[in-house]
């Protein structure tokens, strides 16, 4: 069995936008809820509840927006583990093999955990569909963001939603997408603390520190 | 209508007129036409100071006339044009333009109304402004609404075909509308989907505001042409503003004040009505400013949320009226987003805590061994 060593994996572009993808999501959720059912919190009409939340949420998302497409420029500059190759194992033989293995050790078919150093192959597929989930909230968001200037900018990039769907379907997909998102961090949250203990593989702490414990061959 | 007296030649054409004097016998005095004139710069988002070229423009000679063809409608419209208090300015420059055919208004019946279309038609190809009221059926040859024995379909393609411009009133006979609205037995759809080549500029709205329908003739009189419209077709004046954004009862939404329940005492106040599914956020329409019925009030103003009757397939998309989201297609209609949500999340974790249990127990799992690539 090889030694565990610390290899550097995360690069900082990596671990930042991780980190505030985490950020925004979770404000983007909480205030989403509240302007998805929102409880009367004012008692007179010169407060500015709703007003604040939805700031919060624009800014929130305009943040989010960012860190998604550096992310996705680094998956074409950033390091092996970086790489936009890492999500679709899907595409090559050995790929596929591995997202095999991967399933059958967590489906308690196997007992061998299956090591690799940057995201194993069943968690590179999720991150390619989490991407995508991504990708539907910054469409539909700015689209129903559009909307308060029909004549502006922002709509005519976005305009283009509006004549494939119906609004309220852009807003219902905006609002469902988010369960979506929070099933997927409770996945995330969970299989992260599994690796990080039973595989010992440092995803978790890689995350902080940029170091992942790699098994070093003999 | 009225002849002119001034006998400078050009009294031959009939629509030559003596507006002044119609209005005098109308009980309507200069003063009350150039506030009209004065208000539909307004509406139309126009200078003052072209206030006197919109006067000029109504008074001149050689107005176009208007066939008022109707099909499948309630006639809401014609109402809302009709059921004015006192005959007003706008109602007046509408007859002034000579509705030579409306089902609904004119004298003339039967053989004698269809000639007269038909006179028009002749008579004024290419010069004519078709107005449009209701949906026109295409399924199985158009044969489900008729008109002495000519589908409504052929109807338009002959009279939209060959008019100057077509005004749609109201949202069925802009894009189809309640007719429309699934499993549309009858294939009904809008004027601009069922004749291709007309000119059509869409005033949908259940009913149209009649405002706006005499601020686009105006403007069409005073310009010479159509006001600009959105990719909807709708003229940017009435419909380039969502209703959410010019709503009295904004301030509301933003402070976070709701109405939770019909008659309490915040939906008595005036509160945000978003939560009882008001579709104001969605929809584009001048509703809150022009307001119906001379102005009195509109749908959010007197307490109900708005329907989104604007829009596009408003029937099926809007819907349901007092709830803010769709229902998800697939789960029964009681079952919001967020039910299904909160049993997503919470199926996670469950599956995953018991995951995590059986993973406790299971202390022999070992790390791959010699990984040879
Ligand atoms: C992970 C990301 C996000 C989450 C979880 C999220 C969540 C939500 C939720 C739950 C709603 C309420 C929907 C409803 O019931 O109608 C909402 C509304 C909205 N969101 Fe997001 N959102 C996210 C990203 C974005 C982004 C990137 C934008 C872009 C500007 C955005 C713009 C909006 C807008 C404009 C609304 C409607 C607000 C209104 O009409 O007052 N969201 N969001
Ligand atoms: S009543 Fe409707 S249109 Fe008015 S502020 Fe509330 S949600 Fe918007």
């Amino acid at each position: 069995m090889g030694n565990l060593s610390e290899k550097y994996v995360w690069e900082v572009p990596v671990r930042v936008t991780h980190w505030v993808n985490m950020v925004c999501i979770l404000t983007l959720s909480v205030t989403g809820l509240y302007i998805g059912a929102p409880r009367t919190l004012a008692l007179t009409p010169s407060e500015y509840v709703m007003g604040w939340v939805r700031f919060v949420h624009f800014v929130a998302a305009y943040a989010f927006a960012i860190s998604v497409a550096s992310r996705i420029y680094w998956a074409f500059r950033g390091n092996r583990y970086a790489r936009w190759q890492e999500f679709f194992p899907i595409l090559t033989r050995e790929g596929r093999w591995h997202m095999f293995e991967t399933f059958r050790y967590y489906t308690f078919l196997s007992r061998q955990i299956p090591h690799v150093t940057g995201h194993n192959a069943l968690a590179g597929t999720a991150y390619a569909v989490v991407f995508l989930l991504y990708l539907v909230m910054i469409v539909t968001g700015f689209a129903l963001y559009a909307e308060h200037a029909p004549q502006g900018t922002l709509h005519t990039l976005v305009g283009w939603m509006f004549a494939l769907f119906s609004n309220q379907g852009i807003r219902l997909t905006h609002h469902l997408t988010m369960w979506l998102l929070i099933a997927f961090a409770i996945h995330h949250v969970y299989s992260a603390w599994l690796m990080d203990v039973k595989e010992k593989g440092g995803v978790m702490s890689g995350m902080f520190g940029g170091y992942k414990s790699v098994r070093e061959r003999n | 209508m009225g002849h002119t007296d001034k006998g400078d030649g050009t009294d031959s054409v009939e629509r030559h007129l003596d507006l002044p004097r119609i209005f005098a016998e109308r009980g309507i005095s200069r003063r009350d036409f150039m506030k009209f004139c004065t208000a539909m710069s307004a509406v139309l988002a126009l200078p003052v100071t072209l206030v006197p070229k919109i006067a000029a423009a109504l008074e001149a000679d050689g107005r176009p006339s208007i066939i008022w063809l109707e099909f499948q409608s309630c006639t809401g419209d014609t109402e809302a044009l009709l059921r004015a208090a006192n005959p007003t300015v706008g109602e007046i420059v509408l007859d002034v333009l000579s509705v030579d055919y409306s089902e609904t208004i004119m004298a003339a019946a039967g053989h004698q109304a269809e000639e007269a279309r038909m006179k028009t038609l002749k008579e004024q190809k290419g010069k004519y402004i078709a107005v449009v009221e209701g949906a026109i059926p295409v399924k199985d040859g158009g044969i489900y609404c008729c008109i002495a024995g000519k589908s409504a379909l052929d109807i338009a393609r002959d009279v939209c075909g060959n008019a100057l411009a077509t005004i749609t009133v109201g949202t069925c006979a802009s894009y189809g509308g309640i007719p429309a609205a699934a499993p549309n037995p009858t294939g009904a759809v809008g004027v601009k989907e069922a004749v291709p080549g007309a000119t059509v500029i869409n005033l949908p709205g259940c009913p149209v505001n009649t405002d706006n329908l005499v601020a686009t003739v105006v403007h069409f009189l005073t310009f010479g042409k159509l006001p600009a419209v959105d990719g909807k077709g709708r003229p940017l004046f009435a419909y380039g503003k969502r209703i959410h954004d010019n709503c009295e009862r904004r301030p509301h939404f933003d402070a976070g004040q709701y109405v939770e329940a019909w008659g309490s005492e915040a939906h008595r106040s005036g509160h945000c009505l978003y939560k009882m599914g008001c579709k104001g956020p969605e929809t584009f329409h001048n509703c809150p400013i022009q307001r119906y019925n001379e102005k009195t009030n509109w749908p959010v103003g007197s307490g109900h949320g708005c329907a989104g009757c604007s829009e596009p397939q408003f029937w099926d998309t809007m819907t349901p009226f007092y709830k803010r989201l769709p229902n998800v297609p697939g789960f029964g209609v009681e079952t919001t987003a967020d039910k299904i949500g909160t049993g997503l999340a919470v199926a996670t974790a469950a599956a995953f805590a018991a995951h995590g249990v059986v993973s406790a127990f299971r202390r022999k799992d070992e790390p791959e061994r010699e990984k040879e690539e």
